[in-house]
């Protein structure tokens, strides 16, 4: 499948590549490379404060047309969030905001409370909320409601690599939630990113796998490869499962021994 | 006393935000400003005097996840 032919769409606006890229954790040299081994049309950054005497900038680094996705990173509470993304919105760089809210410094994982407060407030503003969940169904109904451009469940705590710990509930929301699904946090290698696209996630983000890989641009590329291969694989529907039978490949001929069957 | 990304600095009387900014060697172009946490468009560095006390957040993007 051409993803030419694919185009989804996240605040009004259209994408063809399903890969969000993240910028943590590796050189600002390698990120020309990534996004472009990666096919990547969005990137996210984080705002924090700047180093006088003007330093490298990370803006400096980014291929051009390639929507920029701040994310709130820090924020502890819902108006914390709020804060960062109306700084990063002023920053001229776009409406997207990814919102984080973690209180827990242990699994870092995301409150889902003060992410609704948080999304409910920004999308009131104008912004394209792309809220950071964990995957529960009553609160990503509640991001629906409070006007979510898309729902962002973790599959594993952020920066593990532990792949798709959360996949019932993440197959919960793909069923039940009528906005994109991306997977974003825990996806440890390739093969776990074309798995959550067969599942039927909109779309995946990475970070820490690739930044910790041993070649981020072709560790990036890979990824590429198996997003594009879960999400045809998943616009194909995949072949039916037997539980307790099997059933041959190859035509019976029963040529070799009359009435017995043949294998594969 | 000005406070810029908590570091205490020297008041000057008749000190523009702008003037500030480029004296601590910033790109305008490339950061977001908070005087006394409250956001400032960067039409307003100009006009904006700073006052004894004001505290002043320079932020930019880097890369995160």
């Amino acid at each position: 499948m051409n993803n030419q032919q694919d185009p989804w769409t996240l605040g009004g606006h259209a994408f063809t590549s399903r890969f969000i890229l993240g910028s943590g954790k590796y050189s600002l040299d390698l990120i020309k490379a990534a996004v472009e081994q990666a096919g990547a049309q969005m990137i996210t950054l984080a705002l924090r404060r700047a180093s006088q005497g003007g330093k490298d900038n990370i803006l400096d680094y980014v291929p051009p047309g390639v929507t920029l996705l701040p994310n709130t990173s820090g924020a502890r509470t819902a108006a914390e969030a709020v804060r960062i993304a109306r700084l990063a919105r002023e920053l001229g760089c776009g409406d997207f905001i990814k919102i984080e809210v973690i209180r827990d410094a242990k699994y870092l994982l995301p409150d889902n409370y003060e992410t609704v407060k948080a999304t409910e407030i920004l999308a009131r503003e104008g912004f394209v909320v792309m809220p950071y969940m964990y995957p529960d169904l009553n609160a990503a109904r509640d991001l629906v409601s409070a006007g979510a451009a898309c729902v962002m469940p973790l599959a594993a705590p952020i920066g593990s690599n532990r792949g798709i710990c959360a996949r019932d509930f993440i197959e919960i929301l793909i069923r039940e939630i009528d906005l994109p699904i991306i997977v974003d946090a825990g996806i440890g290698k390739p093969s776990q990113a074309c798995e959550v696209m067969e599942m039927g996630a909109a779309a995946v983000m990475v970070n820490t796998a690739i930044a910790t890989a041993g070649d981020v641009p072709v560790m990036a590329a890979a990824f590429k490869l198996a997003i594009e291969a879960g999400r045809s694989a998943y616009l194909s529907g995949l072949g039916r499962v037997l539980a307790n039978s099997a059933s041959a490949s190859s035509p019976l001929t029963g040529f070799l021994r009359e009435g017995e069957e043949s294998g594969e | 006393m000005l406070t810029v990304n908590g570091t205490e600095l020297n008041f000057s009387e008749q000190q523009t935000l702008s003037q500030l900014l480029e004296a601590q060697g910033y790109e305008e172009n490339r950061i977001v400003v908070e005087l006394n946490a409250a956001i400032i468009p960067k039409a307003e560095y100009r006009r904006t005097i700073l006052q004894d006390g004001d505290a002043v957040e320079v932020l930019n993007f880097v890369g995160g996840g």
